[in-house]
């Protein structure tokens, strides 16, 4: 065949890399980003969402209704099952945080997962080698992850790469609930990675088990092996959903977003949109675009 | 034998109880009828069990199943006469304390303690078994996983080599068990979509529409007619973004890289296109019982055929490039070879039997839902080789991409879905759907409360990880990442 045809393909295929993250992220309207929550407008005694929610990461504690990121399949089941709207799912993809707890809100926006400390920073800024491993992944969390060495997303241009050998990398990223038979795999992996290195836990499976949480077939996430640095939800998280969250980690995203504040007061503020205003705002995007979802209406599903 | 068809449930009472020696000859003597095995398992009856069997008449388009009851702890081997039953003994073997006496072969599948053990037996180590071994001053072996090189699921792949040449390799999985089957007694509660949704996740669709359809039929619903075709566009798209993924991995594995990066863009875009419909890539929340979790309007069908239409031109163009490159033809061409005969005998499904010839596509031979009304047309090719698992698949995306496109110009009207009534007791309803790797087979029976009393999954994966190892054979051992990939079986689907 000759390179001439190859070369006319070339164009037309065109140029795909996407220019994330000097700008935002393409999503699909009806994506399930960021959930978010609005207490103000649960009925009084109003369990709906937390008897819907098939992995228990709604919950009553001290604070109110709490939504576990972590556990969260990001599933329709909890707005559908809303009768007031009071929960739903913004277009927002930023997610990732370094503390577990951190992962549970209470109708506040998460804030960026902070970067690596400095000499952590220093050595893995412009260069960091991960080592995959699916222990108990359904791979589709791994299709995700996969799909970032593609040209539209090419972690290459970050110095991010995925490496064939843990002695090659500076560490892991997991995937799946860590069933009992991937137990020693992931344990002698994590040994043969050289320190400092770094653990990157991606997917409600990862972190919290996800739909096989307290199966005795698994140890319910990566953190019940080795010590995670950033925790990534989804089930399975979005691509741009992962990279934010190795940009964040690597303290490669744009500055001047402020780390978000605590906690939004519910009754002034509709925070799905909110925050994806935020979003805009520290990507450097023109107001008003991009924002994609709204609050669902407040009909139930037939 | 009691004949059903596809997606329909029957009363438990119906399904004859063969006695054991029936029942063996049901399984030996399914292949000169013209069967082959769906099916195959057992479930706790008192102190005994029962064992049910499947078999698919692909001529007729019906399914057979019978039963038969056995007390001892043992059962004579079917393996030798009937290949295609070798990993469904030995998964009885290990999951219910049956041996099956004479298996030639008979090693853990999962590595799972088996479901009569006594309480606090240690379950088996993961990887420790007798592996096949060929002696020899210059036979080696190589050792590969759990843990691979990519970014792929965990397996253990054993090879005896002499230099290049493989005589043999052995596969050994189980790394991903999470106790998939055992959840689901009880059901159906609110985790169980969300399982089969994740048993394989790059199959979310074709496991969820398989449950759907078994938890209608046992309610005696079905899906609202625009539900089904829903669930049809949805199967298709899963089809084309995984059959793109393959060929640009085909591609890349042979180092012919225009292919490998067009189609691993492409492959995302057709991903996009079920996330127009339902916000997930992987389809999660579309496929619900009664119908489909969301639907479309006349604008999103719309940005769906203009996309529909952008991809698979992009797609025709880079794969065009791959079958006119004669080096990467020269790669794909006799590679990993299976014939016909043994991928029949070994009951081999989807794309990787079709490329040796055997037409078996539940979407023709079966139809169930939307492909009672619109029938896809099957593909096949003769060779059995990497080549003809290429170019199968590129057929596929042809079909199926016309298919989308007829399909998105008229659907049904109509609501997307409609509530499903709780399964009807003592009943037992089959689902095959033809994923993108092959049959789909669950297989559910209703207890006396309604309550799902077994649920078995069989992942296409199942039949075809023996058919690797036998495409295996006699090839350089450089050939395995180009063998595997034309196969590119699931590792979940199978350790469940």
């Amino acid at each position: 065949m000759s390179t001439w045809k190859i070369l006319v393909e070339r164009l037309r295929q065109g140029h795909r890399t996407a220019a994330y993250p000097d700008e935002p992220p393409s999503l699909p309207d009806r994506f399930r980003g960021h959930p978010w929550l609005e207490p103000a407008r649960c009925p009084d005694g109003c369990r709906e969402c937390i008897e819907a929610c098939p992995t228990d990461a709604l919950r009553l504690d001290g604070r109110g209704l709490g939504l576990d990121l972590g556990r969260c399949l990001f599933c329709p089941e909890c707005s559908a099952a809303c009768p007031a709207g009071a929960i739903g799912f913004s277009g927002e993809h930023a997610m990732a945080a370094r503390r577990r707890e951190d992962l549970v809100v209470h109708g506040e926006l998460l804030a960026r997962a902070q970067a690596l400390e400095e000499r952590m920073l220093r050595l893995f800024r412009r260069s960091l080698k991960l080592r995959q491993v699916s222990a108990g992944g359904c791979n589709a969390c791994e299709a995700d992850v996969n799909v970032l060495s593609t040209p539209v997303f090419d972690l290459g241009r970050f110095g991010i790469q995925m490496v064939a050998s843990p002695r090659h990398a500076d560490g892991l990223l997991i995937t799946g609930a860590v069933s009992e038979n991937m137990r020693l795999a992931l344990e002698k992996t994590y040994e043969a990675v050289p320190a400092p290195k770094i653990v990157i836990a991606v997917g409600a499976c990862a972190i919290s088990g996800g739909p096989y949480a307290g199966h005795p077939e698994v140890l319910g996430g990566a953190g019940a092996v080795v010590p995670v640095d950033l925790w990534i939800p989804g089930c399975p998280p979005h691509p741009y959903t992962i990279l934010e969250g190795l940009l964040a980690l690597l303290d490669r995203l744009p500055t001047e977003r402020l780390q978000v504040v605590a906690t939004v007061d519910p009754e002034t503020v509709r925070w799905g949109r909110e925050r994806a205003e935020h979003a805009l705002r520290y990507l450097g995007a023109d107001e008003g675009r991009g924002i994609q979802n709204q609050p669902p209406s407040t009909e139930r599903k037939p | 034998m009691k004949t059903m068809a596809n997606g329909a449930a029957v009363p438990l009472a119906t399904i004859p109880s063969l006695d054991l020696a029936a029942f063996r000859e049901a399984v030996i003597g399914a292949r000169g009828r013209g069967r082959r095995v769906s099916s195959l398992f057992a479930a706790p009856r008192g102190d005994g069990l029962t064992l049910y069997l499947v078999l698919a008449d692909d001529d007729e388009g019906v399914l057979e199943c019978a039963r038969a009851e056995l007390d001892g702890a043992e059962l004579s081997s079917m393996t030798e006469a009937a290949p295609e039953v070798h990993l469904f003994e030995r998964e009885l073997a290990e999951q219910w304390g049956v041996a099956p006496v004479g298996h030639p072969w008979l090693k853990p599948v999962r590595f799972q303690r088996s479901r009569r053990a006594a309480p606090g037996t240690p379950a088996p180590i993961c990887g420790v078994t007798d592996f096949f071994r060929v002696e020899g001053d210059e036979v080696h072996e190589v050792a590969v996983g759990p843990v691979h090189a990519g970014v792929i699921e965990p397996g253990h792949f054993r090879f005896q080599c002499h230099g290049e040449h493989v005589f043999h390799l052995e596969i050994s999985l189980g790394y991903q068990h999470r106790g998939v089957e055992r959840s689901l007694v009880g059901g159906p509660g609110k985790r169980t979509i969300h399982t089969m949704e994740t048993l394989a996740g790059d199959t979310s669709i074709g496991h969820a529409t398989a449950y759907c359809q078994l938890v209608e039929a046992l309610g005696a619903g079905r899906a609202t007619p625009r539900g089904a075709a829903l669930r049809g566009v949805a199967l298709e798209l899963e089809r084309l973004a995984n059959h793109t993924g393959d060929l640009g991995a085909l591609a890349g594995d042979v180092g012919f890289l225009p292919t490998a990066a067009y189609c691993g863009r492409l492959r995302g875009d057709f991903l996009n296109l079920t996330a127009l419909i339902c916000g997930s890539r992987f389809g999660r929340g579309l496929i619900r019982p009664g119908g489909t979790g969301f639907d479309v309007d006349a604008a999103q069908l719309d940005e769906l055929r203009r996309r529909l239409d952008a991809a698979a031109r992009d797609v025709a163009g880079a794969v065009k490039l791959l079958w006119a490159s004669p080096t990467a033809m020269a790669r794909f061409e006799d590679t990993g070879r299976l014939d016909r005969e043994l991928a029949d005998e070994l009951g081999l499904v989807g794309p990787a039997a079709r490329a040796c010839g055997l037409r078996r596509d539940v979407r023709k031979t079966h139809p169930a839902g939307i492909f009672r009304m619109v029938h896809v047309p099957l593909s096949t090719a003769e060779s059995g080789d990497v080549f003809a698992r290429a170019y199968v698949r590129w057929l596929e995306i042809e079909r199926s991409v016309e298919y989308l496109r007829a399909q998105l110009a008229e659907l049904p009207r109509g609501a997307p879905s409609r509530p499903v009534a709780p399964p009807r007791p003592e009943h037992l309803s089959v689902a095959l759907v033809e994923g993108w790797r092959g049959e789909i087979c669950h297989t559910a029976i209703s207890g006396a409360d309604g309550k799902l009393a077994v649920y078995k999954v069989v992942d296409p994966s199942f039949h075809n990880w023996m058919g690797l190892a036998m495409a295996m054979r006699d090839q350089q051992i450089s050939d395995f990442p180009l063998c595997n990939k034309s196969f590119n079986l699931s590792y979940c689907g199978h350790d469940l």
